[in-house]
């Protein structure tokens, strides 16, 4: 990857993370940290990597992305605005009454949702049936499914996980973003789900490591896992509510909204961030 | 004689000939639910999930999304339980065209005992929005209706017995479409509305009550939800009472649903004939019938009580 397209896509995440930041403060409603943890992992999904169209969101051969962790959608509908599948303003409405924006992904209400969501442990049997039909159609395209690491308690996901190997479905992708935090805590606290690498691997999965927040590295990881055509899972460490120094520190819980002087603090954050890459173009 | 499994098994193999979109997923139920005579033609169409309902159900919305016509199919206690909120989330919510199709309900798993057995199947099913419950009561019923739920724009619970039967005259030509029902008897003395097995019931009930004096009309309603309303409303006119009677318990199936509608447009006296709020056991089938009170014998009783008091 070139400097400069890292930089793009670097200065994108940066307006991703301002956009998320604002639909959770004025809708007074939504998952930050959780949102946060996932924002450059769709950037770079959405910017480099998906054969997709936004003015056609429904063309048959795209690439499909399903929100397992369907808490994360400020994230996923940030990026779907600014990417051009909905009006921006649309992020205003989120999760009010009649929005085109839910509080957790619906289809087909809203452009660019590829799969409904919400209740936790489904993402990945949606992609395999979406897998399975795309390969008897004998289209290549690919399916996306983005987890988060509470959500490996679900029992479900071990169903599909096995599943998607059985039926050798080398068209799905899992990428787990691995953030370290649910609901009441710390996942370690709660259940444990490590060793994630080897459940996988012993479930007939290849595993990639990535630094989540590194777009060089998430471009090494998925290059990785296209590479063959054994289904493959990117795990990826991010750090919840990555951007914004509370939501960084856990002070602000999981499922906690942001009060507008949170926002204000998060946007002066996000705003000096910017800066700085103003600041390293003019030297 | 033959089941409604019979007759789904044989109109599954041939909506497959006519669809090459139809999908069929199982649960480790391949025999069980007769689906092997469309894997056997269709080996690319067909897949055995093994016992995980729960990812079956969400991978048949996968295919659904993605244009494809699935059928799931397990017994009805573990697909339409285990599998409620994939069901939900994944199909209803969404709207989804596919047909669940739950195998051995009622009471029809018999000797496999209460876990096996499926009595709270349609009132899990009917609580869903988008969600349509037909129940045929014969093998024939039951291959038309294969085709009348893949043509459904939404998720189709498609409830399946065990049990051989007589097929019913006329089920070939009859109108069979979702939210429809059947006139299988005129009568102007009692309504009795009834769904599945017990159609057969309601009809062997109504030649007795006719021997003594009491005109029966015999409505099968093979669409639970959405109801044909505008049939029951009619006879609930010309009877002015009504027993309703269902393979499944009293709470949330057909007897509610009949006496829901009732209530907000013609109540009338109704007695019901279904199980009473109770789990079932081990048995044969037609024992356990018996047993629980699902004959001819208990609706030829509650039509001569509800008779005597009828609303006119």
């Amino acid at each position: 990857m070139e400097i400069s397209q890292r930089r793009a896509l670097e200065r994108t995440a940066i307006e991703v993370r301002k956009d998320v930041v604002r639909m959770i403060g004025v809708a007074r409603s939504g998952y930050v940290a959780s949102s946060l943890s996932a924002v450059d992992i769709l950037v770079f999904m959405y910017w480099r990597l998906l054969n997709i169209r936004p003015e056609e969101p429904r063309m048959y051969d795209r690439d499909r992305m399903v929100l397992s962790k369907g808490h994360a959608c400020p994230a996923l509908y940030a990026v779907l605005a600014n990417r051009g599948f909905f009006d921006r303003k649309e992020l205003w409405n989120f999760r009010r009454l009649g929005s085109m924006l839910q509080g957790h992904p619906e289809t087909p209400r809203t452009p660019g949702i590829d799969a409904p969501g919400g209740s936790l442990g489904m993402g990945l049997g949606l992609s395999n049936g979406v897998a399975l039909a795309l390969r008897l159609d004998g289209v290549g395209s690919r399916v996306f499914c983005l987890l988060g690491d509470g959500e490996l308690q679900e029992g479900a996901v071990w169903e599909s996980a096995m599943q998607t190997a059985n039926l050798g479905l080398g068209g799905v992708t899992a990428i787990v973003d691995l953030n370290g935090i649910q609901m009441d805590g710390k996942v370690v606290s709660i259940k444990k789900i490590e060793p994630v690498k080897e459940k996988f691997e012993s479930f007939g999965w290849r595993s990639v490591h990535a630094d989540g927040h590194d777009m060089e590295d998430l471009e090494r990881a998925f290059s990785v896992a296209l590479s063959d055509s054994i289904p493959s899972v990117i795990l990826a460490e991010t750090i919840p509510g990555k951007g914004f120094s509370m939501a960084e520190k856990g002070l602000i819980g999981s499922s906690r909204p942001l009060d507008r002087e949170m926002m204000e603090q998060a946007l002066r954050e996000l705003e000096s961030a910017t800066k700085s890459f103003d600041g390293e173009e003019v030297r | 004689m033959r089941s409604t499994l019979d007759g789904f098994g044989e109109g599954l193999l041939e909506l497959g000939r006519q669809r090459g979109d139809v999908v069929v997923l199982h649960a480790d139920s391949g025999e069980s639910a007769r689906i092997s005579p469309f894997a056997d033609a269709f080996p690319e169409r067909s897949f055995n999930f093994g016992i995980s309902e729960q990812d079956m159900v969400m991978t048949a919305a996968g295919l659904s999304l993605t244009g494809k016509m699935p059928f799931a199919c397990s017994f009805a206690a573990f697909l339409t339980t285990r599998a409620f909120d994939q069901i939900r989330t994944c199909l209803a919510i969404p709207c989804l065209g596919a047909v669940l199709v739950g195998t051995h309900s009622g009471l029809a798993a018999g000797e496999d005992g209460v876990s096996h057995q499926m009595n709270q199947d349609i009132a899990l099913m009917r609580s869903l929005p988008n969600m349509s419950v037909m129940i045929p009561p014969d093998a024939d019923s039951a291959f038309r209706m294969v085709f009348v739920a893949s043509q459904h724009p939404g998720p189709v619970y498609l409830r399946l017995g065990g049990e051989q039967v007589p097929d019913i005259e006329g089920t070939k030509e009859a109108e069979l479409r979702v939210g429809g029902g059947r006139l299988l008897r005129e009568g102007d003395g009692v309504t009795i509305c009834a769904c599945g097995i017990m159609v057969h019931e309601a009809l062997r009930a109504a030649e007795i009550l006719s021997k003594q004096g009491i005109s029966a009309e015999v409505i099968d309603c093979f669409s639970v939800k959405p109801l044909p309303s505008q049939l029951i409303l009619a006879s609930l006119r010309r009877t002015g009472c009504c027993v309703i009677a269902e393979e499944h318990n009293v709470i949330g199936g057909l007897c509610e649903a009949v006496a829901g509608l009732a209530a907000g447009e013609n109540p009338v006296p109704m007695r019901y004939v279904a199980i009473s709020d109770r789990y079932g056991q081990s048995g044969a089938p037609q024992e356990l019938r018996e047993y629980y009170g699902l004959t001819f014998r208990e609706i030829v009783g509650a039509a001569a009580q509800i008779w005597s008091m009828r609303r006119r």
